[in-house]
Formats: structure tokens, C-alpha cells, sequence
């Protein structure tokens, strides 16, 4: 208990009627960058919206730092980056900042250390309207990251960014894990995985695979990760085939459009 | 709980506390950031204060020479800057919800008032300065003359735009899209517009109409703007007053309570 950030069991989402999430478990252990990959209308937003506590769920269990998700006390200890940039577009960068750290309780010191780790302390005082897309996305895990988190819930914070951007972008992510932060970053894009200590593979809302990238590679006999995914993804075809009860519930998930 | 030397890597005891609705900081700083946002937006501020002059001049224009401006005048100050900032704050809204900024607002220890009363607060201090604006441009230019207090005129005009703000915050969970947002003004408004005693006077109404026209807040607002153009006093308008400001915080609380932190 003490040693997993995140611990999700039997978790249920039906979204416009459509089973995202027919069942799920997972634990994020302390301290690690977890990567949750899957192609898009896996279900990893609708996830990551459950852990952040703005999913409605049917049903299971979501545990956040031994709480509930969504309970209050957990507003201040998760860091949130969701798809789009969540900022203010007709505000600055600096105000943005400003309106987060008073919710936070953080200073303008706060302020100036969240924009330096992401590098936007050139970019202070320009309107969010002038910024291009990913200097925006920048600004969004600018604020997440203001309230000194312990977890960090990042969907796809990488998109759009340039090779030397999504470098820098990783080696902070590493550089939060080893000061004890949790986090759990999803990527459509397969080649992040290595960036990862642990990979969660997800497909039609299930788990596919949950472990470190070489074994991964190990069980699926693959040299890379987009390979160990599609491996992964041929094996589970097959179980659903001599299972039918296992088809149509993954059938009925994988035609679900949840973003 | 593991012992000391793990403890970079065991996750940190969180004990969870009471969700607070609204607290004064908060809602400062929510009202502030609005009113930022509104100053970065001078065409949205001009439009608010300017447009209402230029609607009144209109009719000061067309009816010149009779006592039309100084009987509907009042009125149409109280009923232009409600209906300008109830589309105002439900596009506001609407945009907050959209963009993202809401969901992850709501992930965040800031109570469900604070973001509604904030907003509240912000177009209150617009909706004052376009009341000021409109009443000194009908009484100053267009030569509106008022038989009462003209202070009280300004009053009621603020708590009509600042209703529209409430109105509009309270109505804003009705609607998803953009095309469904425009629809609220003529969903939320106009029924009030007709029965408020403005195309016929209440008394002559069918009775349910009338009955109806008693429980929707434009009713009283109208009345206030009437009574004041007759010549009325504190005394008359304070009942009218009272009601206004019911329904103010009724409809922020509608606002906040509509307001979800999870959503489907």
C-alpha cells in the first residue's frame, strides 16, 4: 500500500453507453515514470480522467496516495496535464501561472521555478494567444507541476514538441521520479516507451501488458517496442477467438471512440 | 508506513480534508483573473459599455419631442445591460467548460463557488461601469428625465446586468455546444420579456400568465424601473430590490451546485 502511487481494481467506464473501461487493475509504484501507451480510443484519457477524479465511473476502485480519487485532500498532491492545453488563451503566461499558484498557495518564486523547468522563462510575459502549440502544452505542465505534486498525471504532454523539446521534457520527468515523484505519462507515440521505467500497454480499456520494457521484449521475443505492442496485441486476438465471452466484451470496447 | 531512510519512495500519508465550497481568497482570485482576462479584451469592453448608449440614443432619437424616453426609458436601462451581460457570461462559460480549463480547475483545491461567485464578482464590476455609463448617457445626453431618486435607477441597473451574470452562470450547465449556448438567452430571457409587464400590464393578463410572471425575477425588476419612473422612492422599490437579490444568489447557487467536478 504504501509503496503504489496509483492502485486501480475492477475499474468500470461506460461512456454515451459504450464500455471504455469493461474492467481494469493497475498499480503505479511510487517513484517511477510509468508510460501508459495504446493506440488512440484505447481509453487512455478516460484512465487518466478516473485517476484525477473528473471520470465518472460505474464501478471499482481508484486509489490515489491511499485515498480515494478524487478526494479533496488529493487536489493539492496531483498534478493534472490534460490533452489540450488547459491555459487561459487570452491571458499571459505569467498570469496563467498566477491564478494556479493562488490556488496552490505557491509564490511567484513557484512561479519562475515551474517556468524554468519548462523553459518558457524567455516566454513570461507574452500572451498565450502568440505562443505556438507546444510552448502552450509547456505552459499547461507548467501549472501542473507548480504545486510541487507527488503524483503527476501527464495525457500526452510530449505532442507536438520538437526531438531536443521531448528530450529535455523526459529528463525532467526522470529528474521528478528520483526526488520521489510518481508519474504516469501517456503516448500514443511507441518509440517513448524506452523513455519509460515501465510500460502499461493498453487496448479496448484492458491492460495488454504491465511491466519494464526489456521484458516486454523478452516475452514477446521483439526488438522494439511498436513490435512487442503488436505481438502483444496478436496474442490477445487469439485468447479472445477460443473465448467468446471474451470477444464481445472486447468488441464492444474497441469500438468505443473514448478519447 | 515504511521507516525513515525509505521514505523518498514510499508514497506520502495524505489525510483527507473537508472540500470547502467557497473561501474569500479564492474567490478574489478567480474574480481577478476574470477581470484580467476581460482587460486583455478592450473590443469585448467597449462593446458591453457602448452598446446600450447607442440602443437608447436610438430611441431618444426616434421618439423625440414626447415623453416616451422618460416612461420606457428606466427600463430599457435596466433591461439592455441584462440581457448583454447574460450572453457575456454564458459565452464565458461555456468557453471555460470547453477548453479544458474547467476540468482541470476542478481537479484543484478551489471550491465550486469560488469559480462561480468569481466570475460573478468580475462582471459585476463590468456590469456597474456599463450601468453608470448608460444612465449618465440617458439622463446626461438624451435628456431622460427620471421623477425618482437617480441613484436608485443606477442601483437597480447594476442588480439587473448583475442578475443577467447570475442568470446566465445558472443557466450555462444547460447548454454543451456553442449553437445551444446562443439558444439560452431566448430560452432563459424571453419568456420573462413577455410576461414582465413590458407588452401588457400584468394586472390585465390572463390570471396563470400572471401567476407565472410573479415567480421570474424580470417581473420585479421591471416593476423597480417603473415605479422609479413614476416618481417612487426606497420605500417603493426595496421589495423589488429584496426580490432581485434573492434571485441572484439563487442562480449562483444553481451555478454552483450544477457545477460538476466529474463528468461522463
Amino acid at each position: 500500500m504504501g509503496n503504489s502511487a496509483i492502485e486501480i481494481a475492477g475499474l468500470r467506464v461506460v461512456r454515451g453507453g459504450v464500455p471504455v473501461i469493461p474492467s481494469l487493475d493497475l498499480t503505479v509504484p511510487v517513484g517511477q515514470v510509468v508510460g501508459l501507451l495504446g493506440p488512440s480510443g484505447s481509453g487512455k484519457t478516460t484512465l487518466i480522467r478516473a485517476i484525477v477524479g473528473a471520470q465518472i465511473v460505474e464501478g471499482g476502485t481508484v486509489t490515489v496516495l491511499g485515498l480515494p480519487a478524487g478526494s479533496a485532500a488529493l487536489r493539492r498532491r496531483i498534478g493534472y496535464v490534460t490533452q489540450s492545453p488547459s491555459v487561459y488563451g487570452d491571458l499571459t503566461v505569467t498570469e496563467n501561472l498566477r491564478y494556479a499558484a493562488a490556488i496552490l498557495g505557491m509564490d511567484a518564486a513557484a512561479i519562475r521555478h515551474a517556468l524554468t523547468d519548462v523553459d518558457l522563462l524567455g516566454h513570461a510575459g507574452q500572451s498565450i494567444g502568440t505562443l505556438s502549440g507546444g510552448e502552450r502544452a509547456r505552459v499547461s505542465l507548467a501549472i501542473a507541476l507548480l504545486g510541487r505534486p507527488d503524483v503527476l498525471v501527464l495525457d500526452e504532454p510530449t505532442v507536438g514538441l520538437d526531438p531536443v523539446l521531448r528530450r529535455d521534457l523526459w529528463e525532467l520527468f526522470h529528474r521528478l521520479s528520483r526526488s520521489g515523484v510518481s508519474l504516469l505519462v501517456s503516448s500514443h507515440v511507441m518509440d517513448e516507451a524506452a523513455r519509460c521505467d515501465r510500460l502499461v500497454l493498453l487496448r479496448g480499456g484492458a491492460v495488454l501488458a504491465d511491466g519494464p520494457l526489456a521484458d516486454l521484449l523478452a516475452r514477446t521475443g521483439t526488438t522494439d517496442p511498436e513490435e512487442a505492442f503488436l505481438a502483444l496485441v496478436d496474442q490477445a486476438a487469439a485468447r479472445d477467438a477460443s473465448g467468446p465471452a471474451g470477444v464481445a466484451a472486447r468488441d464492444g470496447a474497441g469500438t468505443g471512440a473514448g478519447t | 508506513m515504511s521507516g525513515e531512510a525509505s521514505a523518498a519512495l514510499s508514497a506520502p500519508a495524505v489525510r483527507d480534508v473537508p472540500s470547502r465550497v467557497m473561501t474569500v481568497g479564492l474567490t478574489a482570485a478567480t474574480a481577478r483573473r476574470v477581470l484580467t482576462q476581460l482587460r486583455h479584451d478592450k473590443r469585448t469592453i467597449a462593446l458591453v459599455v457602448l452598446l446600450p448608449c447607442v440602443l437608447i440614443g436610438l430611441i431618444a432619437w426616434m421618439f423625440n419631442g414626447t415623453p416616451v424616453l422618460d416612461q420606457f426609458g428606466p427600463l430599457l436601462v435596466g433591461l439592455f445591460p441584462m440581457i448583454v451581460m447574460f450572453l457575456v457570461t454564458s459565452v464565458a462559460t461555456l468557453r471555460e467548460r470547453t477548453s479544458g480549463t474547467l476540468e482541470r480547475l476542478m481537479t484543484l483545491p478551489i471550491g465550486r463557488g469560488d469559480v462561480v461567485v468569481g466570475y460573478a464578482l468580475a462582471f459585476a464590476v463590468l456590469a456597474s461601469v456599463q450601468a453608470l455609463v448608460i444612465v449618465g448617457f440617458a439622463v446626461g445626453v438624451c435628456g431622460m428625465d427620471v421623477a425618482g431618486p437617480i441613484g436608485l435607477v443606477v442601483l437597480v441597473a447594476v442588480l439587473d446586468a448583475v442578475l443577467g451574470c447570475a442568470l446566465g452562470l445558472g443557466a450555462s450547465a444547460l447548454a454543451k455546444t456553442e449553437f445551444q449556448a446562443v439558444q439560452l438567452m431566448p430560452l432563459v430571457l424571453f419568456p420573462q420579456l413577455i410576461t414582465c409587464g413590458l407588452l401588457m400590464p400584468r394586472d390585465e393578463m390572463p390570471t396563470l400568465l400572471e401567476w407565472i410572471s410573479r415567480v421570474l425575477p424580470l417581473t420585479y425588476a421591471l416593476d423597480a424601473m417603473q415605479q422609479l419612473a413614476a416618481g417612487g422612492t426606497w420605500t417603493d422599490v426595496r421589495g423589488d430590490v429584496a426580490v432581485i437579490a434573492g434571485f441572484i444568489v439563487g442562480a449562483l447557487v444553481v451555478g454552483a451546485a450544477t457545477l460538476r467536478r466529474r463528468t461522463p
